[in-house]
């Protein structure tokens, strides 16, 4: 027996125009919880799928208890003891919790020839399970009656129901709140002392540095390191994972508010859990940062503002100007552009090319005789856009989807430049986006701020907020708490006005 | 979407330029095939019939796929057109027949016939637009029921009787043809007409960049201030345009309507656009491609018909082309993962 529970070696995978994995290792040990790191793309959720089976690899091996292994797919690997919790979920919500955690592998009973689903059972064990994890949930409730992140802990519940020795966690607090996370560090304690290994994938350098006993890096595809994770830094992680030094992480700020242009004054949703009485403004050249734990409403609440959402009393002025926006075209024609939290939901069009995507918003500037687009002038857009934020793309005609998070931000961002809006709603612009892109998000929302338009950016970083902002502004449960200035903002005055519930 | 552009010409691009198209190269070698064995195949009758054809079909199918881009489909396309042509017929009986239905009606050129045929009939594309943009019924359910409602309609006015007694003018519009042969139907004329507006419609044309970004992501579409409901009706009204279009022109053709005329034709012109390369995922689409559907279509038929096959194996052959080529279209996009 090696000292190791699970071995990858030498794994290779190419998808068609990329290798994803060149020669990537990953080496677990029983009882440890082992972070793997890396910049978006730089093939860690790949590695992943290359053990869970979803994915085949095209050179390497899996050695596991000792055994050179074939993992033929998920259902392969969860009969062998390796679970996943995906980092996007696939919940089924109207069908029971109990179900969502059985489902593929239902325990049965007979009636002599007929097997049938035994429900009673399946119950029993989901009850089991969730209170192993801490979790109060009825297991016969929809899963559909729950919140996101508490869909996400019943994925845990789901993922330890299987009785597994490996445990892949991918990104498993990006929807999470502070307490909930503590729960989950909890389990995960609880499920490491039992001698499971748990791979942790996250973005976020502190959950890192506190929960794992080893780190492993990895760069394009290409395995860096593993280093144990006591007497790591932040700074050490980061230059192994981007490859460089970074010496900043936030751009110098050159821009200066001035006055006050636009303005919200009591804004009322028309469902009372969510936003209410709010009123704020924002001055011209401004960064006004959001913050507020999950559920403070505050995409609920922008998403109002920019005509997505209905509000019963409310009034928006941009200089003075009272603006009717009931629908995201008033929003977008009074100079207001917003980007959005989920880039894929409700941004990219999908299957659509570059230059699509980057003019849609405003197809009424490139008319010939009022009908005719004029293809010349949108190219001449897109690669005004492509050089001025860098934006990495073999042609204008590629599907937006095939690029990158970080470039197809700067991809979206383009697109509300086109209209050259006064007033810029970013909701979380940096979600899902490497640490070097990051950097440059930054750098266009500064120069943002510069050119003297008014940006309010909702995050839920607390050192992006922090970072960036001239003012941030706080939301708890629907209500804007207070106000604190950029230079005067930490983590504790920031989270008392978080937590202030009526 | 030219991925293949600018790579080398290998074994592995070929055969996955054959596989992607497997069903047209199919289609071609079949009609060589039967160009062999038959040889009146290629004959000036037979390729004027194909036309006239191809023209009404491929005038329906432009109208369905907008429908299909947007990932919505419209099942009341065949009974529209059905209705279309039995309008189109009572307006254009001549006035001595005897069981002239509108005998109120004065005499009237077929230009006029045709422009009321379009609008009435834009009437129903808007009613569908509205009841799936507004009230957001499933555009399955809500020209399922179109479907059953226009064909009730449709033998209300017609009394459930055939409808005959055409003009010569009428007739003609559909049985004539350009320079005196049959080799180049009148027909050819407007589907040419319908291809290229359809054309500078979904490339040139905000309608069009709208369309396509309602099909690829409807929820992005309208936070970059698309226009959704208001599309979605142009698309439907323009799909009934072309239904009772292709209606007057198959009433033309046939010298005669009744409520069965265009039953089935939804079904037809959904699988033409599919496999064609209209993604019943939504958001991808080309006029090039549905021409290329209603073709293999339309060439499939004739050959098993000059082939000597029982009608019934036609549609086994029809059905399978169906599956397959929606099973190779998947394909494209599941092999991306």
């Amino acid at each position: 027996m090696s000292e190791y529970r699970l071995e990858m070696r030498g794994v290779v995978k190419t998808f068609p125009g990329v290798k994803a994995l060149d020669h990537a290792q990953l080496n677990l040990r029983p009882g440890t919880v082992h972070a793997l790191m890396g910049e978006n793309g730089a093939g860690k959720s790949t590695l992943m799928k290359c053990m869970f089976g979803i994915y085949h690899m095209d050179e390497g091996e899996v050695i596991y208890e000792g055994e050179k292994v074939q993992i033929k797919g998920p259902l392969d690997a969860l009969n062998r003891g390796i679970a996943m919790v995906h980092q996007e979920l696939q919940p089924i919500p109207e069908r029971s919790i109990g179900e969502n955690i059985y489902v593929g592998r239902y325990p049965t009973k007979k009636y002599g020839p007929v097997t049938v689903i035994d429900h009673a059972k399946m119950y029993e064990d989901a009850a089991a399970v969730l209170k192993e994890v801490h979790l109060n949930f009825d297991p016969r409730a929809k899963l559909g009656s729950l919140s996101v992140s508490q869909m996400q802990l019943v994925e845990i519940a789901k993922a330890v129901s299987a009785d597994c020795k490996v445990l892949i966690l991918d990104e498993p607090t990006s929807s999470l709140t502070a307490a909930e996370v503590e729960a989950l560090f909890t389990i995960v304690n609880e499920l490491r002392e039992k001698g499971v290994s748990i791979v942790y994938i996250s973005h976020k350098m502190d959950e890192i540095l506190r929960i794992s006993d080893e780190v492993t890096i990895m760069r394009d595809g290409q395995y860096i390191g593993t280093w144990e994770s006591k007497g790591l830094t932040t700074d050490f992680i980061i230059t192994k994972m981007v490859g460089r030094e970074l010496s900043n992480l936030y751009p110098q700020r050159e821009n200066v508010p001035g006055e006050v242009v636009f303005e919200v004054e009591d804004f009322t949703s028309i469902n009372p859990k969510s936003f209410r009485h709010a009123s704020f403004n924002v001055r011209k050249g401004e960064i006004l940062g959001v913050a507020g734990l999950v559920g403070a409403q505050r995409t609920e609440l922008m998403e109002g503002l920019f005509g997505l959402r209905s509000h019963t009393t409310g009034k928006i002025t941009y200089q003075g100007r009272e603006l009717r926006i009931t629908q995201p075209k008033d929003a977008i024609n009074s100079g207001i552009a917003m980007l959005t939290e989920d880039r894929r939901a409700t941004g990219i069009l999908g299957v659509l090319s570059i230059a699509d995507n980057v003019s849609i918003a405003s197809l009424n500037q490139y008319l010939i005789g009022g009908i005719m687009l004029d293809d010349g002038k949108i190219e001449k857009l897109v690669q005004d856009n492509v050089a001025k934020l860098s934006i990495k793309t073999p042609s204008s005609k590629t599907q937006i989807q095939s690029l990158s998070g970080g470039n197809q931000q700067k991809v979206l961002i383009s697109r509300w430049l086109a209209n050259d809006p006064d007033v810029f709603i970013l909701d979380e612009p940096t979600r899902g986006i490497d640490v070097g892109a990051k950097y440059e998000i930054y750098c266009i929302i500064a120069e943002l701020a510069k050119q003297g338009k008014s940006v309010i950016m909702i995050s839920s970083e607390m050192s992006e907020l922090i970072g960036m902002s001239d003012r941030i502004m706080v939301m708890c449960d629907g209500r804007v708490t207070g106000f604190i200035d950029g230079q005067e903002a930490n983590q504790e005055n920031i989270m008392a006005l978080a937590t202030q519930f009526e | 979407m030219g991925e293949t552009k600018g790579k080398t010409l290998n074994g592995r691009s070929v055969v996955k330029f054959v596989s992607d198209h497997a069903i047209i190269f199919l289609i071609i070698l079949l009609a060589l095939y039967t160009w062999a064995n038959s040889q009146n195949f290629m004959s000036r009758d037979n390729v004027g019939n194909l036309i006239s054809n191809v023209a009404p079909r491929f005038i329906i199918a432009c109208g369905v796929s907008g429908c299909l881009i947007t990932k919505g489909t419209d099942l009341s396309a065949g009974r529209q057109v059905g209705l279309a042509a039995c309008l189109a017929a009572m307006m254009q009986q001549t006035l001595d027949y005897s069981a002239r239905v509108f005998d109120w009606m004065p005499d009237m050129p077929w230009f006029v016939a045709l422009l009321i045929t379009l609008v009435v009939m834009a009437i129903f594309g808007a009613i569908n637009g509205c009841v799936i943009a507004f009230l957001k019924v499933p555009p399955f359910i809500a020209t399922l029921g179109m479907q059953t409602l226009v064909y009730g309609l449709c033998q209300i006015i017609t009394g459930n009787q055939p409808i005959g007694g055409f003009k010569e003018s009428y007739r003609a519009l559909a049985s004539g043809n350009f320079f005196g042969n049959r080799f180049v139907p009148y027909l050819l004329l407007p589907a040419l007409l319908v291809g290229l507006f359809m054309w500078f419609l979904y490339n040139k044309t905000r309608h069009g960049k709208y369309m396509y970004a309602i099909g690829g992501n409807e929820n992005a579409a309208q936070v970059a201030g698309v226009n959704v409901p208001a599309t979605l009706i142009r698309i439907y009204i323009l799909a009934s345009v072309m239904y009772a279009l292709a209606g007057f022109l198959i009433g033309s053709k046939a010298g005669g309507a009744s409520t069965a005329t265009g039953t089935g034709y939804e079904l037809e012109a959904i699988a033409a656009c599919t496999i064609g390369g209209v993604s019943v995922n939504g958001g991808v689409g080309k006029v090039s491609g549905i021409l290329v559907g209603v073709l293999v279509f339309e060439v499939l038929k004739i050959c098993l018909q000059f082939l000597r096959f029982d009608p019934a194996y036609t549609y086994i052959a029809q059905g399978l082309v169906i599956i397959v080529a929606v099973a190779l279209d998947l394909r494209k996009y599941l092999a991306k993962k």
